[in-house]
């Protein structure tokens, strides 16, 4: 399991790559919340496009990180391809209130357009 | 009815132990030759299953979580049991949502993806005895 940051003005993109279950999700939630102290990220996106399994822990992970973007007015934004990962997003009704995209790039746009 | 296979596997209650224990039940109910998704289910549901018994049923200190798996023609039965501290009320740790540890980013929905990911889910436990969860399971796509 593997994280990678990258930025689009104020935007982080978290790329989560391999497993994200209980064991790793301490790991992911440190890091995130580690680069999101940076004043210049205000909205995230999860990229889960590598990611390649994720159960309930991964709930924990992106509604936890959701309640402290939202406290600070910044916005999220999910991109998936993975049709066991999008059950439980559905499951877990994150997809009504984080929208959730196939591609990056529609993702990074959506965000730039709510944000303006 | 007889299972055509079964395993046991014992482990301790180390986070690591949950990829394990759900790659090995995968390679195990492989056998059968299911779909992709199908192994998908299998392998969320036993990840719920086992880190409950890792995360509640011990608390993160040291115990032994056991797994069984039988696998019949075109199903499977998984079983994980721990010697933890049990569930008082089962009928309300099932609900969707709900949660003892909020504090710990748990969205009270494991429950709920084994329900749905499986086609049946028993749950038999006893305050300071610890827990039980059956898990079955048949593949549609045997089904022929
Ligand atoms: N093996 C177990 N031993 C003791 N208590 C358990 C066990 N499994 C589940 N529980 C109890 O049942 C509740 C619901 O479990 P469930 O898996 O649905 O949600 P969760 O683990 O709290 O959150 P999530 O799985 O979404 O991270 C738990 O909060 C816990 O109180
Ligand atoms: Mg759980």
């Amino acid at each position: 399991m593997q994280i990678k940051f990258s930025n689009r003005g104020t935007t982080l993109i978290a790329s989560i790559i391999g497993e994200l279950d209980h064991h790793s999700a301490e790991y992911i939630r440190q890091k995130i919340d580690n680069e999101m102290i940076k004043s210049t990220n205000k909205n995230v996106i999860f990229d889960l496009s590598k990611l390649s399994f994720m159960d309930s822990s991964g709930i924990g992970v992106i509604m936890g990180r959701y309640k402290n973007i939202q406290r600070l007015n910044g916005k999220m934004a999910i991109v998936n391809t993975n049709a066991q990962i999008d059950r439980i997003l559905e499951m877990a009704s994150i997809k009504k209130i984080i929208p959730v995209y196939e591609k990056l790039d529609t993702a990074i746009g959506a965000l730039q357009q709510s944000v303006r | 009815m007889q299972p055509i296979n079964e395993m046991n596997l014992e482990f301790i209650s180390k986070s690591n132990n949950e990829s394990f224990a759900r790659i090995v039940a995968a390679a195990f109910v492989s056998q059968l030759d299911p779909t992709v998704e199908e192994l998908a289910d299998v392998k969320t549901a036993v990840s719920e299953a086992v880190t409950n018994a890792i995360i509640h049923g011990y608390e993160n200190t040291t115990g032994i979580v056991k797994m069984n798996c039988k696998l019949y023609k075109d199903s499977v039965e998984i079983t994980i049991t721990d010697k933890g501290k049990g569930i008082e009320n089962v009928e309300l740790a099932r609900q969707p949502l709900y949660t003892s540890r909020p504090d710990m980013e748990r969205s009270g929905m494991g429950f709920t993806v084994m329900e749905s990911f499986m086609d049946k889910v028993e749950v038999f436990s006893e305050v300071g005895k610890g827990t039980t969860v059956v898990l079955y399971k048949t593949f549609k796509s045997l089904r022929k």
